[in-house]
Formats: structure tokens, sequence, C-alpha cells
């Protein structure tokens, strides 16, 4: 049989099951099963970046250079960054939309089914020549995932040639997976499903996407003109052809800044699904939760250059930027109202995914917090590039966007495998990251306001002691991922059933279809009333 | 099969814009520098050619500082002949920086303009500059290269010092931008 | 495993000497400028209203979590919009974000503050030194860590300002405004001192501006706040902060000891002198690439032991280590070492690792070249 005949959704009418083999995985055009794929790579890739960071703290454990040279501690930090970023998060985000959106807007599948299976299968080529720099000559990038003109492009190792090309294919997947969804949730949902009765992730997830299709392209330009620079004699950012290293900054950063929010405005939606669950109680204020998330992405385009308040901005220049950036506090704020509005007065339990989905909405409160600081421009000259900044964006990245990841994993696991969790093990796992999680970054705050600046293999001694415990841990987080990894596994194994519901709270389409969720799913569109 | 159609178009657009998006982030180079100058931001942006007179506004006089920069590999001996200048806005300056080269092969520089604070360089007008132009010099060779300015008349008040920078870089043909890697490869004699 | 017995065994052995050099810096300093307090002020402001906020956001959640749990018996209220509070929650954040706006706006038209200031500093940053530039003296050095590589690599005990260390302070007058030129040699890198609450990034090709008067003497560090390669971290700054009555002092001595360092050029030196000079010359300025063997790290950084240009012709030597190499790692040392410590490391280097070509290049000779006899220089490299 060939699977690219059915691609297509509408003409697969004949109810067959996926295909055997290795088959099956390279030529899906599935949406659970593309979608299974982008996990299981962002959770690889999770543990690359993973293990990459816990050498850098063991590096960080005392002062002196112990276990790593200088410039191959920078090839750590930047690779770490790259591979976090545009490896774990963004894939894995990418993959609970292939999963879950078709289910929960009552589509049969993706958009296009096809190009979802490019939009995957380029990716483990990107990341094996992102990787492979690593054992090139002069060594893999070592300019911070930032990659900052001059020092990226005049003086750069022979290796950014092959990290231009991956940056390339990455964003070529991207925007792949953003039109796709885009397509999705606006042709394909069920009779009835109108825009304002969409579930809370399906909406951020149309908002992130547009961002992507935005900002990507961006990320591409700003590449190109790199690649220009460095083989073409072009001077973007060469100051000596009357080029300008700040404009780099600043193309980066007009990419940058909204791709912060394309990695948290999911985690959002996840969470917007799954506090309401737990709380036995609708979601409060859903209309209000849909205009902050489209101001917030509206306002990430006009926020850019808080990131370069040193850069030597005019004060009008500054002035703006700091008040854009506080303004984002508003919509932020009536979100995090919102979830905690929703939590009042209902019927709470508090499984895995609650667990996790609370931490988020408490961490990631505090990641706002010093977020809020940070745009405070003469404040902003005492934190930035300190570790200050350090905390603030792992408080927002790590039990934010990886703990909306983790308890969306553990919510729709049961409808994925048809399995119950082991909910002993679940909240095991949820406590030594919750533990560990603050151990590490929690301390950088003190760090960065005593002084300590990021990207130094080396400091002095006065922060030993917080490094210490920072990378205690580090090590503490990073191995209770291995529980993760053994939930999901048992998940799979388990001969527990669950009903399609599988939560008391749960409401929605995708729980309307039985668990596990057969391979095709809503073939006659479901009725929304 | 109306659902392929509008899927069809959907993609069209959807792939125009990020088309548009890239075309934008090129774009970005050319608005910088209206940016720039407006706002004034890094003091790239100076007037330059010619000016009409202006009245000599001889009651105020603003510092003139002049600061040389040599780039990472660039030998030369280079500063100006007068580091720190007394002008009265509107007044027609007339000065210049010294540059040597100690080595003895050909090299070939440029001279890239930063003023500081970026609010005065739109109100910097440089009639004549040797950053205009690259310059060349033979090994042992000396230069003194003119720099002619004048300072509107409309510079703001709160202005009392502008700092004009020279960075050096050195553009020797043998010196391209993909040099920097082949050396890392290839390694060098010292 | 061995890695976590390692960690377990050096959380202990921390444990136990916790008060050895624990410090728990736990805020910023308020710093030694008027600027500097101001900012601390407005930290602590912001940090308070955050933490107000948090106690009620979280006070609310936590109240909830523990009566509204089901297994308390919670019914759960179906209520799911109310718009006088979701308004309210919309207009009070912004109200609180205005009262943050005024003094954010007020402590930062300070930093931009354009009268006119006293003294000019020219600041650029090297890979990876600063370089200080008092512009109406006549003054101008490098300041070089000065930790030793052995601190570093953990065969010696670490000092108490291990890293935080450099051969040269940049001296300053207290109650004097400062001006500070920055700018960069190669890539960006940030001037960073948090006592005086200024960070600025030099950026080549670019002069940016900062300023600063330091209210009370005394010696405050501050490091590289952008990554600039390799060895980003190893780039302290000392602000050495003096009266002006002893600044004034200070600027004559060192003018002094320039006078000092041309004459020793004059007078000539041994083989011997040269060597031990050189040697230490040569650990701090080339060793962190060359490596104190002469072996380098190849390809980026070549080996000098057996090197055609340490063994071969002496003029091609001078011009390498005095211009730098177009298109590589290696810098013209010309500005940065005196033409005694020239003549001293290059002599070094042709003598030391069984490099015997007996050959000493005298501090005169070097002198001359600097003064810009070029044809001394010998041919031409490359």
């Amino acid at each position: 049989m060939s699977t690219m005949d059915t691609a297509a959704p509408g003409v697969h009418e004949e109810h067959h099951g996926p295909a055997s083999g290795i088959g099956r995985w390279l030529f899906t055009t599935n949406h659970k099963d593309i979608g299974t794929l982008y996990l299981w790579f962002s959770l690889l890739m999770f543990l690359i970046g993973g293990v990459m960071a816990l050498l850098i703290r063991s590096e960080l454990f005392q002062p002196g250079l112990q276990l790593v040279e200088p410039g191959f501690f920078n090839q750590l930090t930047t690779m770490h960054g790259l591979i976090m970023v545009f490896g774990a998060v963004m894939p894995a985000f990418v993959g609970l939309a292939n999963w879950m959106v078709p289910l929960m807007i009552g589509a049969p599948d993706m958009a296009l089914p096809r190009m979802n299976n490019w939009s995957f299968w380029i990716l483990p080529f990107a990341f094996a020549i992102l990787v492979s720099t690593l054992f090139m000559d002069g060594g893999a990038p070592n300019f911070g995932w930032t990659f900052y003109a001059p020092l990226s492009t005049t003086y750069a190792p022979p290796s950014v040639t092959y990290f231009i090309f991956a940056i390339h294919i990455m964003g070529a997947s991207s925007i792949m997976g953003a039109i796709n969804i885009i397509a999705t949730i606006l042709n394909l949902r069920a009779p009835g499903m109108t825009m304002m009765k969409l579930p809370l992730f399906v909406w951020t997830w149309l908002i992130t996407a547009f961002l992507l299709i935005a900002v990507m392209p961006v990320l591409a330009g700003v590449v190109t003109m790199m690649l220009m620079d460095i083989h073409f004699g072009t001077s973007f950012f060469n100051a000596a052809g009357g080029g300008d290293p700040v404009l780099f900054q600043h193309v980066f950063w007009f990419f940058g800044h909204p791709e912060v929010y394309i990695m948290i405005l999911p985690a959002f939606g996840i969470v917007s699904q799954i506090l309401p669950t737990f709380s036995r109680k609708k979601l409060f204020g859903y209309a209000s939760m849909v205009y902050a998330t489209a101001s917030i992405a509206i306002l990430s385009f006009l926020v850019w250059a808080h990131h370069m308040f040193t850069v030597g901005l005019p004060l009008v220049g500054e002035l703006f930027f700091m008040f854009a950036t506080m303004l984002i506090a508003v919509p932020t704020g009536v979100k995090v109202f919102n979830w905690v509005a929703t939590m009042y007065r209902g019927s709470l339990t508090f499984e895995t995914p609650m667990l996790f989905a609370i931490a988020f909405v408490v961490l990631f409160t505090i990641g706002g917090f010093s977020g809020l600081m940070l745009a405070i421009a003469p404040v902003d000259f005492q934190y930035h590039d300190t570790y200050f900044v350090v905390a603030h964006f792992h408080y927002v990245l790590v039990p934010g966007a990886i703990f909306s990841i983790m308890a969306g994993v553990y919510y729709w696991l049961p409808k994925w495998t048809g399995h119950a969790l082991n909910e002993g093990m679940g909240k095991l796992h949820f406590w030594c990251s919750f533990i560990g999680v603050n151990i590490t970054f929690f301390p950088m705050h003190f760090l960065g306001l005593a002084g300590m600046p990021r990207r130094i293999p080396d400091y002095a001694l006065q922060f030993a002691d917080f490094n210490m415990v920072a990378t205690v841990g580090a090590f503490i987080f990073g191995f209770s991922q291995l529980l993760f990894v053994w939930n999901v596994i048992h998940c799979i194994r388990s001969r527990e059933t669950v009903s399609a519901q599988v939560w008391e709270g749960a409401h929605g389409l995708e729980w309307e279809v039985p668990s596990p969720a057969p391979y095709h799913t809503h073939t006659t569109p479901p009725r929304v009333e | 099969m109306d659902a392929a159609k509008a899927n069809r178009r959907l993609i069209i657009r959807l792939l125009m814009a990020s088309v548009l998006m890239f075309g934008f982030g090129f774009a970005l180079v050319p608005l910088y520098d209206v940016f720039c100058k407006v706002t004034g931001l890094n003091g790239r942006i100076t007037a330059t050619g010619p000016v009409d007179a202006m009245a000599v506004d001889t009651a105020r006089s603003v510092k003139v500082r002049l600061i040389a920069i040599n780039n990472e590999g660039m030998p030369w001996l280079f500063g100006p002949t007068e580091s720190l200048l007394r002008v009265n806005p509107g007044e027609m300056k007339q000065t210049a920086y010294r540059a040597s080269n100690p080595t003895t092969r050909r090299m070939v520089a440029q001279a890239i303009p930063s003023v500081s604070p970026g609010e005065a360089a739109q109100y910097l007008h440089k009639i004549n500059c040797f950053c205009f132009d690259s310059q060349a010099l033979e090994g042992g060779d000396a230069i003194d290269m003119p720099l002619m300015f004048m300072i509107d008349t409309d510079l703001p008040e709160s202005i009392h010092t502008i700092t004009l920078s020279y960075t050096l870089f050195d553009i020797s043909p043998d010196k391209t931008g993909t040099a920097e890697n082949d050396a890392q490869e290839g390694g060098s004699p010292i | 495993m061995g890695t976590i017995r390692t960690i377990i065994f050096g959380l202990s052995l921390t444990l136990l000497s916790l008060s050895a050099h624990a410090e728990w810096a736990l805020n910023l300093s308020p710093g030694v400028t008027e600027v500097s307090r101001s900012v601390y002020d407005l930290h602590m402001t912001i940090f308070w209203i955050c933490v107000a906020i948090g106690v009620v956001v979280f006070g609310v959640m936590f109240w909830s979590i523990f009566h509204h749990r089901k297994s308390r018996g919670a019914e759960a209220h179906h209520f799911h919009e109310h718009t006088l509070v979701e308004v309210a929650w919309t207009i009070v954040p912004l109200g609180i974000l205005i009262a943050m706006a005024v003094p954010a706006t007020a402590t930062l038209v300070k930093m931009y503050d354009p009268s006119e200031a006293d003294l000019d500093v020219q600041i650029t940053g090297y890979q990876w030194k600063w370089r200080y530039t008092y512009l109406d003296q006549d003054l101008d050095f490098f300041s070089n860590l000065t930790t030793p590589q052995e601190q570093i690599g953990n065969e010696q005990a670490k000092g108490e300002h291990y890293l935080l260390e450099v051969d040269r302070h940049l001296v300053l007058p207290t109650d004097t405004k400062i001006r500070l030129l920055l700018t960069a040699n190669d890539v960006i890198h940030s001037w960073w001192v948090p006592a005086l609450a200024v960070k600025k990034d030099a950026v080549p090709g670019f002069i940016n501006e900062a300023w600063t008067r330091i209210d009370e003497p005394g010696i405050y560090r501050g490091q590289c706040a952008e990554l600039c390669g390799k060895d980003h971290g190893f780039m302290p700054i000392v602000v050495e902060a003096v009266p002006p009555e002893q600044f004034q002092q200070w600027l004559a001595e060192v003018k002094a000891e320039k006078q000092a360092e041309v004459a020793a050029a004059e007078k000539s030196w041994t083989l011997d002198e040269l060597m031990t000079q050189g040697e230490q010359v040569y650990l701090r300025a080339c060793a962190a690439c060359h490596q104190p063997t002469g072996t380098g790290i190849p390809p980026a950084f070549p080996a000098l032991k057996g090197s055609p240009v340490a063994l071969g012709d002496v003029g091609t030597h001078i011009d390498i280590v005095l211009n730098g190499s177009p298109a590589t790692a290696m810098q013209a040392f010309r500005d940065q070492l005196s033409a005694t410590e020239l003549a001293a490391v290059i002599t070094y280097e042709r003598n030391a690792w069984g490099n015997s070509t007996g050959e000493a290049v005298s501090p005169s000779q070097i002198a001359g070249i600097l003064a810009g006899n070029a044809d001394t220089a010998g041919e031409g490299a490359q």
C-alpha cells in the first residue's frame, strides 16, 4: 500500500490502521504519528541539551577551571541554548499541536498532511548538522545563542556556516508547521466550532503560528546577512565596510522577542486547559484570555530593544522601549488573575498534570516579576547580562514552558495510549523537578544581583556558594527527568485502561473520542452545539 | 472540493507573508539607517557634503573632542593633530588626522566615524572628511588627512561637548572577509 | 557515578567550611554614586511592589488550594466571568505600572545628564583586556588580569580578589564628573562596575558615552558583561577612586615612571636581564594563547618553540610582535608594552624552550622603531 495516496484529508475514508515497520514513521502523514515523532524528538533534544547544561553546571560547581576549557564552555552554552530553544521547546509544542489541535476542533487530520511530514523530517537533519559542528575543526559555534556580530561573523569559527544552514532548515520547518496549524484551525473546524468556542490551547497556538510566520523569516534573513558578510564580502554588520554590529542586535531581537512568546503562549494554552479540568469549573474570563494573548503577541513586536538597553540607545528610545515593555505586564497579569480565579471556589484535586500547572502559574509569575524588574531601564543597567537575567529566562522557560509541556504530556498521555499514568511516580517526578528547579535557578537571582556576569566559565570567590547550590539543584533536576522518561514508557506499556474522558472534570471534543484515540478520529465531523 | 481550494488560497497567502517578512528583514537595514538618522542612534549618520553658510553663533562655544582608535590588526600610527577644539556653532572648522604606516607593506585603511552623544550627530555637518574614501599608504609613509566640519547653530543647548571618533580598519586587498577563517585553518607564522 | 560522588563529597566539604569564604551576597550594592543609589532605591521599590503583588495573588491561590479542594468536600461554583473584576484587574495594574514608571524615568533622565565633565577617559575593550586613555593627560595604558594561571588551574590557593585583580587600576578622582567614552578594538565588550551603576557596551567602530561622579574613595571591581570570546570571563575592571589631590599626585608619579621607562630603554641590557624580564612579560601577555611552554594551541595559536619566526629573521619577528599579523588572532603589541618589555619578550621568545638564537634585541632598537623609524623594522611580514 502507499501511504502517500491517502494523504489528503477526506480522501482516506477507509479506516485502516498504521503501516508497519519504519516506513510508518518515515512516510506517515497522520497527525498523531507526526505529533508522536515531534514529541520523541524533542525529548531526545531535551536530554542532549540537558547533558550540556549539567556539564556547564559541573564546571561552575567550584571556582577555577576543572572540566572544560573556556572556549569549549562557550560552545556548550551556545549549543545548550540553541538545542533547548529550537530543538526541545518549539518541537514539543508543535508535537502537542499536531496531536491535539485536530482532536480539539473536530478535524480528521491536519490540513496539509504531506507538508506536515516534511516539516518534521527536516528537523533531524538540521540538528544533526548543528550537533556535528562540535566535532569540526575550530569547534562548534561559540558566540552564544544570540550570536551577536562581529563575534559570530568576523571572529566566528568556520563551523558558523553549518550553523547558519541548520538555522535555515529549522526556520523552514517552523514556518511549514505554522502554516499547517493556521490552515487546520481556520479551515477544518467541525460545524458549530466557532472561533470563540475554540479551546484556549488552539487559540494560543493560532496566535503563536502567526508570530512564527512573522518572525522566523526575519531570523532567516539575519542569518542570510551573516552568511553574505562571511562569504560574499558584504558589510551588513561589519563596521569596516560601513555596516553596524548594533544593527544585528536590532534585527535579531525583532525576531528574538516574539520568539520568547512563541515559547510561552502555547504554554498558556496548555495551562488554561488543565486548570479548569482539575478545578471542575469553566475557565474564568475566556474572552479576556484570548484578547490578552493577542495583545501580548502584538506588543511583542514593539519591545525588542529592551534586550539592548546598554547598547547606547538615545534617551527617547530607552523610554519608549521601557514603557512598551512594562505594558506587557498588563495582559500577562490578566492571565494570571484569570487562572487564580478559575481555581477560586472550584473543587480542586491535585493529579500530576494539575501539580505541574499550578507550579507553572507560581513560578512563571516569579519569572514575570523579574521580567518586570528587567524592563525598568535604569535598573536593567545593573541586571543586564548577569545571572539575574539567566534566572529570569530560566524561570519562564523551565518551570514555565517545560513544566507546561510536561503538564500537557501527563494530561493527554492517557488519551494517546489508552493507559493510566502511575500517579505516584508522576508526583515523585513533579516534586523532584519542582525542588530541583528552584534550587537551581533561585540562587541565580542572588548571583546576578551580587554582580556575576553570565556566560563565564570561572568566577570570583564571593559567587562560590550559590554556584555550588545551583549545581546541586541542576543535578537533582536533571536526574529527575529520568523519572519522566520512565513514566512515559511505563504509561505506554501499562495494561491499566482508562475511559474516554480520562479525567473527571475534562470537557471538550478530545475527551469524546475513545482512549486510546484511534488512528483516524473525527472522520465524520462532530457537531458542536 | 471547497476545502482544498480554501487551503490552497490560505497557503499561498501565508507563504507570501513569510517571503514578505524575509524581505522585511532586509528592509530593516535601510529602515535602520533612517531610524538612526532620526534618533541619532549610534551617532552613525552625520550630514555630509556642502552646506549653506550660517551666521556664526559667537556667544556659544562647543567642545569638540577628536578621538582615534585602531581596530584590531591595524598597526598604523593614527591620531588627530589637535585632540580638543573649541568651535562656535556655524563656524567652518578645518583640522586633520595624521596617519603613518610603520610596516613595510602597502596597506589600505578605512576610517569609520562615530559621534557621541548620538543626538548631536545630525547637527554635525562634515564638509570634507578623509572618512569619505579609503586611504592607501606605502610602508613607511605618512599622511595628513583633512577634516572640515561645521556645527549647526540649531544644536540643542544641553549639548556642550561633542565627541567625534574615527576607528581605522585595515581593508587591504590581501585581507578579505574570509581570511579570518582561512588563517585559523591554515595557521600563521606566529 | 563518579561525578555524583565528587559532587556529594564536594558539597559535604563546603557545608563544613561554609564560613571559609562565604559572603552569600544577596542583593545589589547601593554603590558609591548618586546615580547608583537611586538605581538601588528604584530596584528595592520595584522589588517590594512585586512582593506585595505576589503575596496577594499567591495568597488567594493558596487559600483556594487549601479550602477549595475536593477532598474537603468543596463544590465547584459555576461562575466564569465578571466584567467589573476583569476591568479592575486590567486598570489597577496599569496604575501600579505608571507609579513605577515615574521614578524610573526620573532616574534614567539623571543618567543621561549631558552637563560638562571635568575629566574624559576613553575606555577601549580588547580581547581580553581593557585599555584606558586619559584624554587630556597624555596617559594611556592597558589593564590586564593578574590572577596567576596556577590559581585558575587549581594548582594554587585562590587569592582574595581571584579573577578581579589587574596590573593597572583605572585611577579616578572622587567628587569629579568623569565622562567615559567607550569603544572596542575587535568585538563587542561591555564595561560594568556595579558600584558605579555604569554598564555600557563598547562597540567596535562606534563611540558610546557614560558618566559617573564617585563619592567615596575606594577600590571598585567589575567585569566585562558582554560575551566577547574565549576569555570573556577573564577581563576584570578595577577602579580606584582617590581624592582629587591624590589623583594629581598619582598622575605626576605615572608620568615620572614613564620617563624612567624611556630612560631604561636607553641603557644597555644583558641577555640574562632581558631573559628574566622577558619571561615575566611572556607569561603575562603571551602565554594565554602561545602557552607557557611555547607550544601554542594550533591551528589558532601556533607554537613559538621551534617556529620559523622565532628562529628566523629578527626584523620579521619584531614586526609581527609590534604590528600583529593580519587576519589572525595575533594582536599588535606596540601600544600594549613598553620598549623594554617588547625587547625583553622578543629576546625571550628567541632564546627560551630550546630556541637558541643567542640574539638579544635591545630596548633602544625597539624604542627607535616605536618612534616611527620604520626602516629598522627590517623585512615585512608574510
